[in-house]
């Protein structure tokens, strides 16, 4: 089963602070939403709303069309995975994933065949009369997963599930749950703070910070076109370069900044309406620079920039450059493996027009 | 040299501390199978005849079932009220909680003998007859404290999680204590019972002040020493060491041997 979600302005205060400012979110039923944020940011209170387990201070959760908002968590159409899985320690893997129909009355037999079916959907079938503290950490996972799915939940929520694996298992443990959402179809949120995570398993991307949203959207919208400075910076690697808003046209607007006046065509501009004088941060990905010639789309020359350190990643060379017309800045840019990069070389450097999105400067 | 100076001295001083703990009650044992009707030196030949009389004293029989019976019976009720207080006072926000739980532990600091006329004066007011049931009062009364202090310090933070997990999936409270709360506190509710029953067990001041017809086995060989050194009472005493011993070496095998491993 699944459903739609939707949160109304909803705010969450605990005495002084505010957890949860305003924030309204619509989420359509079978989903893979991803709630990313630094800690702190308002993801794990958001998801406590929609479970249950804390209600909000002002505002509004519907569930499936339903006001869910002061409903308690064992009413709702929602199951948790906890970060710390929770699984029973007493009980067998069987009975951990039958509990929840354990408790809606299903009987002995029927409940066993089904938390065997949801064994079996995480390849733990064979260990159904194992006890939790005989598995892996990557095999408690599972069975976490099994046990929440198993009452046909609405809306599954996921708690940083994945936070206490290591990196090669996380991955794994990615595929897996992408590839079990799909097949199940329920709505699935799921909080995290690793970015790569969430670009890996999201159909969209909340990014939240203090309270707020900052950008929703699928994973290559918030990478490539991120509508906030945090945004931006908190998806990857990026460099901001300050500029001012010089003249703005229809189509166009010409950008002036330390390494050289920009016109950026307004479909850059992806956070705000365009005003003359305003000031922007231009934002450019390390892989966007290009050397001047190198690409197919119309670039902007940048002007020269000389390396002051580079570094072999495997998939390309990391390079720190200082342009020469700007020489306070310092600039991340990737470099191909062919290029042979060596420090104090001077590299014309330029950027293809549509790779760079304009922000309006942060509030701090 | 001196490696082998201080290995004597250890090896000295913990023989004199064991001695010093297990010498009277390897005397009383010994003499227990003494040939003959004095329980004093010299041990005059092996004997089982004071066994038999033990065994054969309806008195002493009916105390020792009394005892049983007021153990395991003052050992539940007292683990039940202590797992019911600490699961309150671990999980729900209580009005001066810090306070409730010294009040609840405040019993292990007093004395029995005052526990016992204290609970002597209430029952007499209420005009409430002495029987085994005071007695049990009486016991659940000093094991309480324990039996909370031990089930309390077993609630951790992590538990919570897992029972805020059981009500996500529909479990009433109730549900969530039964099937949840209590199987993985289980060690140390055991813990706590078995340590009650050993602690009732050997009870004797609030079962001697308690008690009028039915009495318990204290109280009982209490009664045997009246009338003079015998080793029958020896026996009987090595019956009661035994049964210590053994509800030891239980909860010393199935509990603290289960949470090593794990």
């Amino acid at each position: 089963m699944t459903a739609a979600v939707s949160v109304h302005n909803a705010t969450k205060t605990f005495g002084a602070f505010t957890a949860l400012n305003d924030v309204s979110l619509d989420i359509k039923a079978g989903e893979f939403i991803v709630l990313l944020g630094p800690s702190g940011c308002g993801k794990t209170t958001l998801l406590s709303i929609l479970g249950g387990f804390q209600s909000p201070t002002r505002g509004k959760v519907m569930i499936g069309g339903k006001d869910m908002t002061s409903v308690p968590p064992a009413k709702r159409p929602t199951t948790t995975m906890f970060q710390d899985y929770a699984l029973f320690p007493h009980m067998k893997l069987r009975d951990n994933v039958g509990f929840g129909l354990r408790m809606r009355g299903v009987a002995r037999a029927q409940r066993d065949e089904k938390a065997l079916g949801f064994l079996d959907l995480v390849g733990l079938k064979s260990s159904a009369d194992k006890k939790p503290h005989e598995l892996s950490g990557g095999q408690r996972q599972r069975v976490a997963l099994a046990r929440a799915l198993a009452v046909d939940p609405d809306v599954l929520l996921l708690d940083e599930p994945l936070g206490a694996l290591d990196l090669k298992l996380r991955r794994q443990m990615q595929d897996e749950l992408k590839a079990i959402q799909k097949r199940v179809g329920t709505t699935f949120v799921h909080v995290t703070h690793d970015q790569e995570e969430a670009m890996a398993i999201a159909d969209r991307i909340v990014v939240m910070n203090q309270g707020r949203i900052e950008d929703f959207g699928p994973p290559a919208d918030i990478y490539m076109r991120p509508r906030s400075v945090f945004s931006a910076g908190f998806m990857g690697e990026v460099n901001f370069i300050p500029g001012q808003v010089k003249s703005v046209d229809a189509a166009s607007a010409l950008v002036e900044t330390a390494v050289g006046s920009i016109a950026l065509p307004i479909t850059s501009f992806t956070a705000s309406v365009l005003v003359s004088s305003q000031r922007v941060v231009l934002c450019i990905r390390p892989e966007h620079f290009r050397r001047a010639g190198e690409a197919d789309d119309p670039v902007v020359p940048l002007g020269e920039a000389k390396v002051t350190g580079s570094a072999f990643f495997g998939t390309h060379y990391r390079c720190h450059l200082k342009p020469a017309k700007a020489p306070d800045l310092s600039i991340v840019a990737h470099m191909p493996q062919s290029a042979a990069v060596a420090d104090g070389q001077i590299v014309p450097l330029a950027v293809s027009l549509a790779d760079i999105v304009a922000l309006p400067q942060s509030r701090n | 040299m001196r490696d082998m100076m201080t290995r004597i001295a250890s090896y000295a001083y913990a023989g004199l501390i064991y001695g010093f703990i297990f010498l009277p009650v390897a005397v009383l044992v010994l003499f227990s199978f003494q040939d003959g009707r004095l329980p004093v030196p010299p041990f005059n030949g092996f004997s089982l005849q004071w066994y038999e009389a033990v065994f054969a004293d309806r008195k002493l029989m009916a105390a020792l079932g009394n005892s049983f019976i007021v153990a395991i019976v003052s050992s539940l009720i007292a683990c039940l009220l202590g797992f019911l207080a600490a699961y309150a006072l671990a999980r729900y926000k209580l009005p001066g909680s810090a306070l409730q739980r010294g009040l609840l532990i405040a019993p292990m600091t007093v004395s029995y003998l005052i526990i016992a006329l204290g609970l002597l004066t209430v029952l007499n007011t209420f005009g409430i007859r002495l029987s085994l049931w005071t007695v049990g009062i009486g016991h659940v009364v000093i094991n309480l404290p324990l039996c909370f202090a031990i089930i309390y310090s077993s609630m951790g933070d992590h538990h919570i999680n897992i029972e805020r997990a059981a009500r996500d999936l529909s479990a009433s409270d109730i549900k969530v204590m039964v099937l949840v709360t209590a199987p993985m506190l289980m060690p140390s509710i055991l813990a706590a019972f078995f340590l009650s029953v050993t602690f009732s067990w050997d009870e004797f001041i609030i079962a001697f002040l308690l008690s009028r017809f039915d009495v318990t086995l204290p109280v009982e060989i209490w009664s045997l020493l009246r009338s003079g050194l015998n080793p029958k009472t020896n026996a009987i005493g090595s019956l009661v060491f035994l049964v210590s011993v053994a509800v030891l070496a239980v909860l010393e095998l199935t509990l603290f041997g289960r949470t090593k491993k794990s």
